[in-house]
């Protein structure tokens, strides 16, 4: 598993995941917006997910959409509870003004055993994104004035400690399977995905046709668990460890 | 109010470059092991990818298939986070789209189709960052991916842009910035050792007598870049031959 985060030069963080076959690019761009009037002091997370068509002729022109689409709004769910992902810390405003997070989704290559890829570059390129910080909001008249700071190292980092992971549990014979390749995807009776934080669920849904005895379905959420725990662990140990200044991209 | 020149009067661009120069061109072949080709490209800022696949069965619409040549499809596509303003569609809309006929038309003179009947060899570029030159990247790049491919050419196709300065100056590699601030810009996309013209496309305007001397810096750029990305293919074959022995199965041979 190769990770590399800040590689998009335009966006306020960005990472790039090697899983094997799987290569995924997240760029998240920030926007302000006025926030939603049911939940006024919270900030907005907004997901693309485009499936590139190198990654295989199927997704040429609209063909990878109905990918796109289910992986988008798996990660929506699973980004939706409060504690999983705050949203109140990009509230500027209380009504008027918010950040929104807008995370862009590149599916390069497809090896199968996309959800946990793309979880996973998500958080990256979450915990590497930079908000520039507001150094004052008053308001004038109807309009609110915002002053955000100049300096390009004067930034805020969120809080992703407990951004959910997701796993992908495949049920092959009598085995549970976490990880599968593209092949063992194929041989698989069903498979589940779950999205865990901090040991808790956020989302879980069956991603194939097949069905699962329910004592079969609770072995794979409780591995998935256990296995997401240990990812979310691992990925925090390497996020934290200073980055190096080479820019390597895709030219090694 | 300053305005910026394009050429300042010691003979140096906006980005330190001079009149003939190129950008950084970066590559590599071979990145990813799923399609049957693929390439990388960064030309300056210009990040491009490439895959190709085929030649293979025709897909979907079968009466498409030719009796005496193989059908080549391009898609052109950028990454919603490749622009400074995020971009909605990747593609669909009419600039992708046009890009991707373009590019279509710059490939079908170097490609051999007439080895592949009733086949079809996909095409599909992504863009990463866009940082003026897109076309000419693209392109690049594509030529990259097709020899990693193995797919026969006639020979490279090489890509390049080239505008005019304060009236009489020749530029060749047009970034982003230069292409906002003025200037016409003409993309001339060519076979360079043969010298022939495959796509030419002029945005703005510029007096008829400047275009041999712009198309001709524009050809130059074309024969740079060629001599580039040959060096970056023979790397590239050296490196993979050697790792698997050049394909010698005798055991003499190895010592």
């Amino acid at each position: 598993m190769e990770l590399e985060t800040d590689i998009v030069a335009h966006a306020f963080g960005s990472a790039r995941l090697r899983l094997a076959n799987t290569d995924v690019l997240v760029a998240v761009k920030i926007e302000v917006e006025v926030p939603f009037p049911e939940q006024p002091d919270e900030g907005k997370i907004e997901f693309f997910v485009d499936c590139s068509a190198n990654a295989t002729p199927d997704f040429e022109g609209r063909g990878g959409e109905e990918l796109a689409m289910e992986i988008a709004n798996s990660l929506a769910g699973a980004y939706k509870s409060t504690q999983a992902f705050d949203l109140s810390s990009l509230c500027i405003m209380k009504g008027r003004k918010c950040w929104k997070l807008l995370v862009d989704i590149l599916i390069l290559e497809c090896g199968g055993n996309l959800y946990d890829a793309v979880s996973i570059a998500v958080k990256a390129a979450l915990w590497n994104t930079r908000i520039p910080k507001v150094l004052s909001v008053h308001l004038d008249g109807n309009k609110v004035e915002m002053d955000v700071s100049d300096n390009v190292h004067d930034c805020e980092k969120l809080d992703v400690a407990r951004a959910p992971i997701m796993v992908t549990i495949s049920k092959i014979g009598d085995h549970c399977v976490v990880d599968p390749s593209s092949a063992e995807e194929q041989c698989s009776t069903a498979s589940v995905v779950v999205a865990v934080s901090q040991k808790r669920f956020t989302t879980i849904l069956q991603s194939s046709s097949g069905a699962l005895h329910p004592t079969t379905l609770m072995d794979c959420l409780k591995m998935g668990c256990e296995v997401a725990t240990q990812l979310d662990m691992a990925l925090l140990q390497i996020l934290m460890k200073t980055p190096s200044q080479k820019d390597i991209g895709f030219l090694l | 109010m300053s305005r910026k020149e394009l050429i300042s009067e010691i003979g140096l661009r906006l980005d330190g470059r001079r009149a003939h120069e190129l950008r950084r061109i970066r590559c590599k072949l071979g990145v990813f092991t799923q399609p049957d080709g693929s390439a990388y490209l960064e030309q300056g800022l210009t990040k491009v990818l490439a895959a190709v696949y085929g030649p293979h069965q025709v897909r979907g619409n079968r009466t498409k298939a030719q009796h005496d040549s193989a059908i080549v499809n391009c898609q052109f596509s950028m990454a919603v986070f490749s622009t400074t303003d995020r971009k909605k569609r990747p593609r669909g809309d009419r600039k992708s789209t046009e890009m991707s006929i373009h590019l279509r038309q710059a490939l079908l003179a170097a490609i051999k189709v007439e080895l592949y009947p009733w086949s079809q060899i996909d095409v599909y570029v992504e863009v990463l960052h866009a940082d003026g030159g897109v076309y000419p990247a693209c392109v690049n790049a594509a030529t990259l991916a097709l020899i990693d491919a193995g797919i026969p050419l006639k020979e490279y196709v090489c890509a390049c842009t080239a505008s005019l300065a304060n009236n009489d100056v020749p530029m060749v590699d047009i970034s982003h910035q230069e292409e906002i601030i003025g200037g016409p810009t003409l993309t001339v996309a060519a076979l360079p050792m043969s010298g022939k013209v495959v796509l030419m496309e002029m945005s703005q305007r510029f007096h008829l007598d400047h275009l041999p001397k712009v198309l001709d810096k524009a050809l130059q750029g074309c024969k740079d870049i060629k001599t580039i990305l040959d060096e970056a293919v023979r790397r590239h074959v050296e490196d993979v031959g050697s790792s698997s022995g050049w394909g010698n199965t005798s055991e003499k041979a190895r010592t």
